[in-house]
């Protein structure tokens, strides 16, 4: 398999916090990679590096077969990024923030681009409107929307569920599992293991500055114990009956 | 810098004059002290100035053309300070442009807005019976100084905007700059002050602005001021540019 990113040996420091004390791992083209760890491990500072938006202090890092350190403007060129707060202009319309991306990838035909992705994301209705006007979940499809103008190989998708009511959040899982079955690679973060499990093909936990374990959720799962069967009477997780009464339940995510 | 340089300012300067013609509060802002300065100082304070013009108001413009674009580019650091704060300047900077563009939007907007409100002023002064002599290259040397100035006030606004931690920290710097032309011979001659703040007011740079700009629309020989002006304006462009671009580069 095409190695889309290739990581070896990170380290970053901020200050006296020693952050990535070594981070390796690889990502398979095509596939949906979730970095799991819990607030403040460090996986912010993973995708900035991969992005170009900070330097690492050693170790390389190479995503679609160019190192971020000398090579940033081809990185730049070859992916998106999805930042952990939705990157778009609250004083803009939906389809003025495409335009603009659309713009400044130097695509052609800019609002045919912002029309497709409009439709793509079920925001043709709300197209005119200021996004300052858009729920936190539109808001989102909208930021991940710009993301796929000009079509990168590779999105970075960093805790795209943040923030989000349940909704929102199974609004979002559906757009990034369009978009790996149409083949583009997903490298997102989480802290929600529900969400990796839900999602990723592969996962990689990141846990005091170092990936202490990678692999398919099936492989992880072989690292413990086999399961014990117990019956238990299952109960609706409010979550369940949340969905169920604002009938939105068909839409969930499988 | 690259191919596009060009093309990407015009998306970007595309996207903030939207922000300001969406939010006119702030052009209405921006220029509704001046003129209100204006009309005080015409109408009630005018009449005990001796500034040894005909019209007060013809001896007041330049002073309140200064103060208006002071209070213009306050706004020019919120817009940096709302862009860092958000997440699109990150979405920008991981874009193959150029990594100062959005920057340079934000000033190409700064001088566009200015220009703006620089024009409405001009208007209520005509009607306020502001009446200049001045031909066509001395209006075009106006309008370069008024230039310069901005741009100057811009990159300090910037390094204000870039550097802030809370909005209103983001937007204190102006006023200073605001109160500036009070301390200078924008409203009074500066004969008239007490010899401390004579000696301040004449080496500023307000001064030397106004009276340059008050020659040129009065069609009287501008003299050395001239040059006074425009090396206060390129000075503080090249300092304030390097440490904005310093700042810039530290934040992104």
């Amino acid at each position: 398999m095409e190695k889309v990113i290739e990581v070896k040996g990170l380290q970053k420091s901020y200050k006296n916090l020693h952050v990535l004390k070594g981070v390796d791992f690889e990502v398979e083209k095509g596939c949906i990679f979730a970095l799991l760890g819990s607030n403040g491990a460090g996986k912010t500072t993973i995708v900035k590096i991969l992005t170009t938006l900070l330097k690492q202090d050693s170790g390389t890092a190479r995503v679609n077969g160019f190192d971020v350190a000398a090579n940033p403007d081809a990185v730049r060129g070859s992916i998106s990024l999805t930042g952990q707060f939705a990157a778009v202009d609250e004083i803009l319309t939906g389809r003025e923030n495409l335009v603009m991306i659309a713009r400044l990838r130097h695509l052609e035909a800019p609002r045919r681009v912002a029309e497709d992705l409009l439709n793509r994301f079920g925001l043709a209705e709300a197209a005119d409107r200021r996004v300052s006007t858009y729920s936190g979940g539109m808001r989102r499809r909208l930021d991940i929307a710009m993301s796929l103008a000009g079509k990168p190989q590779l999105i970075f998708l960093d805790e795209p569920t943040a923030g989000l009511d349940p909704e929102g959040r199974l609004e979002v899982w559906k757009t990034v599992e369009e978009l790996a079955n149409q083949g583009t690679t997903v490298f997102l973060t989480t802290q929600y293991l529900e969400e990796a499990e839900q999602l990723a093909d592969r996962i990689a936990i990141l846990h005091e500055g170092r990936i202490i374990v990678s692999g398919t959720l099936a492989e992880l799962k072989k690292l413990f114990p086999p399961v014990k069967v117990e019956y238990v009477k299952k109960q609706p997780s409010l979550e369940e009956i949340f969905l169920a009464i604002i009938g939105k339940k068909e839409q969930k995510v499988l | 810098m690259n191919q596009h340089f060009f093309s990407d300012m015009g998306v970007m300067l595309g996207r903030s004059m939207r922000h300001i013609f969406r939010s006119l509060d702030t052009i209405i802002t921006v220029t509704i002290m001046p003129i209100a300065m204006m009309l005080l100082f015409v109408y009630v304070f005018g009449g005990a100035i001796r500034s040894g013009t005909d019209h007060y108001v013809n001896y007041l413009l330049p002073g309140i053309l200064l103060m208006a674009i002071a209070s213009g580019i306050a706004y020019t650091s919120y817009r940096l300070f709302m862009d860092m704060q958000r997440g699109i300047f990150e979405r920008f900077h991981s874009m193959p442009i150029a990594p100062s563009t959005p920057l340079w939007g934000h000033v190409l907007t700064s001088l566009v807005s200015n220009t703006i409100s620089v024009i409405v002023i001009i208007l209520v002064a005509l009607l306020m019976g502001f009446r200049s002599p001045a031909g066509v290259w001395s209006w075009l040397a106006v309008a370069g100084i008024l230039a310069l100035f901005t741009l100057a006030l811009t990159w300090i606004a910037a390094i204000a905007g870039l550097s802030a931690k809370t909005v209103d920290g983001a937007g204190a710097f102006a006023y200073p700059l605001i109160f500036l032309p009070f301390v200078s011979s924008a409203f009074v001659p500066t004969e008239s002050m007490p010899p401390v703040v004579r000696a301040f007011a004449e080496h500023q740079p307000v001064t030397s602005i106004v009276e340059t700009i008050r020659a040129l629309l009065s069609n009287r020989p501008v003299g050395s001021e001239i040059w006074v002006a425009l090396a206060w304006c390129v000075g503080v462009i090249l300092v304030a540019y390097f440490f904005a671009m310093k700042v810039y580069k530290n934040r992104v």
